[in-house]
């Protein structure tokens, strides 16, 4: 292959999607990118990819996972589809990010849960559901499933005992945060870095409020055009109520978790409790969030969106619908006969999600906030004196 | 089709200086018809390709850093062009681009500080956030919620200009012919640079070997017709923005990657590996423009730029990979080009090369003695392995053969005088103001002054 062959790119390759493929083709698109950097001032990515005159597969997993596909590079870019260099820099940073989540996913058989993630999803789901509803029936008296309580402190462990349900969650739990550490510990060197950089306050704390606010999610400065050209900050929105939906919630459990054990009162707490005034909030964001992040998507510009990946990110924001639905209608409706019902639809979905974690889209935020806490570290660096070996 | 109704503006062309036209003129009350011979994904003509305007500044103006005067913007100006300019639109175009900045924020155009690696210009050049193509579509958006009409692919096959007037043009759209009337009419439609056939014409065969930089939609129909119909011409067909880019680039549309900036760290040789110019005359910003003309003065329109290991890294990374050796003499081999005749004239400039201290970002003083022609600043041997050659064509950006205008944006007609209802902007009317040379980021400057200006005058013929 000639070099100007090289650089205008084979169509058919450009659909490829194994490794080594993938980071060919990133050699090819981030070769131009660098020659042109017009989109530069959009995000972090391209001052990052600006340091480097050569792209290894590591480089490729650093700017794949630091960039937000905002969507703006692509609408700007002269070299997008049908130019002959057919340059599509989101959707190849898609793409290899989805190689990452493959590659670092730990237990590494695992990995092949994100080669059908909606399926896996879905089945987890059900799985959950079906292992919740025996579980109680096996743990208590299964009439209780469908019998009505009065809102009184713990009617919830009149249904599941609250030893039982610490046990399943507390090893779940920590299963999921053993397998996503260990995800990091193999993702943070690879990228050349020592461990104890990723913990330096300056950098980390950057990156923080880089992943606290949603910089990269600006498009420079008027928004991110998705899901089409037209700038917009609805994705960013729906992302912080998600997101905030999401740790109000988990403040909720603290809270609860420490009344329990220290206060000795237990759930349901009152309407107007500390945890219940968390998770209401909480769940209205993660009501309103995904629903609008899986709007969005629907009406998202193809040309952006790498359709490998549909089933991942709508089966972990249709979770977190889901854990934030049946919980607030637990809230609702939990003096009446449903509650039992609801409880365990409840406790099914949450265990869906925390399973399905290390191994969907929740992973983006580990690898996303491990190269941001890297492009500080960079960026406190002197420029490199490149050369192209 | 529009062919219904008579449009109040009919502008041909879709760049930077045809929706600046359109959209002032809508903002007039004017209704307005653009047309744009290219598909959607490839609109914009060749402001797709852009990325700054040179922007004038007395003070601190965002995102530009210290001032730019009127004076020092002329005299830059007056030096590349050797005088080839008409100073009363000039000054016009440069006292009206600090104006501009704001009226282009209100129309959804951002701008970042200057790009890595560009050159020092951040106190004469503003920087689109993004680019021209992120500029075209934010002036289409902006064009869109005014309720500018847009045809695509829609292109001028003739035109009648009838007397002092254009009554109506001619376009081919989807394979079908239709008339379009309009009161005005913006003409906009850039150069004649895609147009291989009539940059032969002009070129004679070194136009082979010419690499188009941009658009390939630039055909010059409007112009060909408006010349042929009675428009006074400026410049001549030679003339344009011609820089010297990697050999290996696309025919069409390879835009900013195909820049090639390591000219001024090595030595130029041509097809017969002998040096043909000072390649450290002036700062490369302010000697790419000429490097076009001087390849395309050299046999088979070809040279090889020709650095060695110590100014690897130094410039901006071209998008092709260099070809690489550790011997002269092997270089020579991959390039095709005599190796002892090679060996020679590397031999003899290193030779003349005098001791001083290297700094590429002052005129320093590396220089040679005793060979034609000089190397005046940046010359050092090239003796460190391995060895780099980037090979070179003649890259033609924009043409400046174009029509006449007065400070009114009006066309002029070959007796003199103004047509009574054709403006015109952008490439299309640059030569008025670039007899030759080229000064960075001066192109959007001039469609965007004469965009404005003709939807404006066009607005007001119309509506009164």
């Amino acid at each position: 292959m000639s070099v100007a062959e090289n650089v205008a790119g084979e169509p058919a390759a450009r659909d490829m999607k194994s490794l080594p493929e993938l980071v060919e083709e990133a050699q090819r698109v981030l070769a131009i990118c660098n020659a042109c950097r017009y989109c530069e001032g959009y995000c972090a990515v391209f001052p990052a990819l600006q340091r480097r005159l050569a792209f290894n597969e590591s480089d490729v997993h650093y700017l794949a996972n630091l960039c937000h596909n905002c969507g703006s590079c692509l609408y700007a870019c002269q070299y997008a589809p049908p130019h002959e260099f057919g340059l599509n820099f989101p959707r190849l940073m898609a793409q290899a990010r989805a190689q990452t989540y493959r590659k670092y996913a730990w237990p590494g058989f695992l990995a092949r849960a994100f080669d059908a993630n909606g399926l896996v999803t879905s089945l987890a789901l059900a799985a959950s559901l079906a292992f919740m509803l025996l579980f109680a029936a096996l743990v208590a008296e299964p009439a209780r499933l469908l019998t009505a309580f009065s809102d009184s402190q713990g009617s919830f462990y009149a249904v599941i005992p609250h030893n039982a349900m610490v046990a399943v969650f507390g090893t779940v739990s920590a299963f999921v945060v053993l397998a996503l550490a260990m995800g990091f510990v193999r993702f943070w060197p690879d990228m050349g870095e020592e461990p104890g950089d990723f913990a330096a306050p300056a950098t980390t704390g950057s990156a923080l409020g880089d992943a606290l606010t949603l910089k990269y999610l600006d498009g420079g400065g008027d928004g991110c055009t998705y899901p089409d050209e037209v700038p917009s900050f609805a994705r960013r929105r729906f992302h912080h109520l998600t997101f905030y939906g999401f740790l109000l919630c988990f403040a909720a459990t603290s809270t609860a978790t420490l009344y329990h054990y220290v206060l000795g009162w237990k759930a349901p707490y009152p309407f107007w409790s500390v945890p219940v005034v968390l998770g209401t909030a909480g769940g209205i964001g993660l009501l309103v969030g995904p629903a609008g992040l899986l709007w969005l998507k629907r009406r998202r510009d193809p040309e952006l969106a790498d359709p490998g990946q549909k089933g991942m990110d709508a089966g972990f924001l249709a979770l977190l619908f889901l854990a934030s639905l049946t919980g607030l209608l637990l809230l609702a409706l939990r003096e009446t006969r449903a509650m039992g019902m609801l409880l365990v639809a409840h406790l099914g979905v949450v265990l869906a999600l925390f399973v399905t974690m290390p191994y969907g889209k929740f992973v983006h935020a580990l690898y996303r906030f491990a190269a941001l806490v890297r492009f500080h570290l960079e960026r406190r660096r002197p420029l490199p004196d490149i050369a192209p070996e | 089709m529009h062919t219904a109704r008579t449009f109040d503006v009919l502008v041909l062309g879709g760049g930077n200086a045809a929706l600046c036209a359109a959209i002032t003129a809508r903002e007039a009350g004017a209704s307005v018809l653009m047309l744009e011979s290219a598909p959607v994904a490839f609109r914009g003509g060749n402001s797709r390709h852009t990325r700054n305007m040179r922007t004038m500044h007395e003070g601190p103006l965002e995102p530009l850093t210290e001032s730019y005067p009127e004076e020092e913007y002329w005299q830059d100006l007056l030096k590349v062009t050797g005088g080839l300019t008409d100073e009363t639109l000039a000054r016009m175009t440069i006292r009206r681009t600090e104006r501009h900045v704001p009226w282009m924020k209100a129309h959804g155009v951002r701008f970042q500080a200057p790009l890595g690696g560009t050159l020092h210009l951040s106190r004469t050049n503003a920087f689109f956030l993004g680019g021209g193509k992120a500029l075209v579509n934010a002036y289409f958006r902006s064009a869109a919620a005014l309720g500018v009409e847009v045809a695509y692919e829609t292109e001028v096959v003739d035109l009648a200009l009838d007397g002092d007037r254009l009554s109506s043009v001619t376009v081919q759209c989807r394979g079908a012919r239709h008339e379009i009337r309009a009161k005005a009419v913006v003409v906009a439609a850039g150069g004649f640079e895609s147009n291989l056939a009539w940059l032969r014409e002009a070129w004679g065969p070194p136009a082979d070997n010419f690499i188009v930089r941009g658009t390939p939609y630039n055909m010059g129909k409007v112009l060909k017709l408006l010349l042929a119909q009675g428009a006074k011409q400026v410049s001549d067909p030679t003339q344009g923005h011609c820089v010297a880019i990697d050999a290996r680039s696309p025919r069409y549309d390879g835009g900013i990657v195909t820049r090639v900036d390591a000219v001024s760290l090595g030595i130029v040789v041509n097809r017969d590996a002998q040096r043909f110019y000072d390649e450290g005359e002036d700062f490369w910003p302010k000697r790419y423009a000429i490097w076009g003309r001087l390849v395309a003065g050299q046999p088979d329109q070809i040279g090889y730029s020709i650095i060695d290991a110590k100014s690897m890294g130094k410039f901006m990374p071209p998008v092709f990979p260099p070809e690489k050796a550790q011997t002269v003499r092997e270089l020579a081999g991959k390039l095709g080009l005599d190796p002892a005749a090679l060996e020679k004239t590397i031999g003899e400039f290193n030779a003349a090369v005098r001791p001083g201290t290297f700094d590429h970002t002052v005129q320093d003083d590396c220089r040679t003695e005793g060979i034609a022609p000089a190397k005046t600043h940046w010359a050092r041997a090239l003796d460190t392995p391995p060895f780099y050659a980037y090979p070179l064509r003649p890259g033609i950006t924009f043409t400046y053969l174009g029509v006449a205008i007065d400070e009114r944006a009006r066309m002029i007609l070959a007796d003199g005088k103004p047509a009574a209802n054709v403006w015109a902007a952008g490439e299309i009317m640059a030569g008025n103001i670039l007899g030759k040379g080229y000064l960075a980021g001066i192109g959007m400057a001039i469609g965007t002054t004469f965009g404005r200006i003709a939807g404006e005058e066009a607005a007001r013929h119309v509506r009164g």
